[in-house]
């Protein structure tokens, strides 16, 4: 199981209740699909993901990317039992996306830079440190189904 | 591999960095050794505590090769052949952990930069650092 310390809890818990989905959202989603363009292969009925403006501007990924953040919130709600609270949608993630797990990780990456640009200095190495845990754990939770 | 305009770019970015290497260079450094503790171990001769001034000088001294290697990128492997040796002989540095240190590369530019850090200097960012970490890790077998 995994050991948070009192800190980490109220880091995590303070950056989502403080949280704008609406923008954060389709910024850390479309960031992700910018960078790594190999991850649109997942998004082909999204309609035009041509180039970075494209995908900044669709609507569509936009509201994916609110729904994927929203996702997280059990995982803060259940951070000591992150593994249980996924185990279904880690089979959904694999039996019916067929989403390749390493690609978890490059969301995780891609949201943490999202916050730490929104943050500025106020995103300490200390509360990367805690974000970046929270969210090792929640990728590994997503991929743990796979089989 | 960088086309022309992301390599101008980089090229733009990191002049203008320059003057603020200790500062990036510092803060990404430490949060690397904080985020992935594991990296720690490879300096337990400084004195890596938050503003010492062995950070500093690491830091502004990392991100100075990084800022040179910019410059040119197509001369990548003569800018930095004598950092491989360096890497591959003396410090062997897990190459791994020249992920470690570019992630956290990215999200000190990204807390300095804030909105700047659009996602397209990101990407070209990324592949940068990526193509620095591949060069530095040449000589090692």
């Amino acid at each position: 199981m995994v050991e948070w310390s009192d800190q980490e809890r109220s880091i995590i818990t303070s950056i989502f209740a403080s949280l704008d989905y609406e923008d954060i959202g389709p910024k850390a989603l479309s960031r992700c699909l910018i960078v790594y363009p190999w991850t649109q292969r997942y998004f082909g009925g999204f309609g035009n993901l041509y180039n970075a403006e494209a995908i900044k501007t669709n609507p569509m990924i936009a509201a994916h990317g609110i729904k994927v953040l929203h996702g997280l919130d059990r995982a803060v709600k259940n951070m000591d039992n992150i593994k249980a609270t996924y185990a279904e949608l880690s089979v959904m993630h694999s039996e019916k996306l067929h989403i390749d797990p390493d690609n978890f990780k490059l969301l995780a990456d891609c949201l943490t830079i999202v916050i730490a640009a929104k943050m500025g200095t106020a995103f300490t190495a200390d509360i990367q440190a805690a974000f970046q845990k929270f969210l090792s754990v929640v990728v590994n939770a997503l991929g743990r189904q796979y089989h | 591999m960088l086309r022309d305009k992301e390599k101008k770019l980089i090229r733009e970015l990191w002049e203008r960095l320059i003057p603020v290497a200790e500062d990036i260079g510092s803060d990404a450094l430490l949060r690397m050794l904080v985020t992935f503790p594991g990296t720690k171990t490879y300096f337990s001769h400084l004195d890596i505590r938050p503003r010492s001034a062995h950070l500093r000088s690491h830091g502004k001294k990392i991100v100075l090769a990084i800022a040179e290697g910019a410059k040119d990128i197509s001369q990548l492997t003569v800018t930095l052949a004598p950092l491989q040796i360096l890497h591959a002989y003396q410090l062997r540095i897990t190459p791994s952990n020249f992920k470690l240190f570019s992630h956290c590369m990215l999200v000190a530019l990204a807390c300095f930069l804030g909105e700047d850090f659009t996602p397209v200097t990101h990407a070209a960012m990324d592949k940068y650092l990526s193509a620095f970490a591949a060069v530095l890790a040449e000589k090692y077998r």
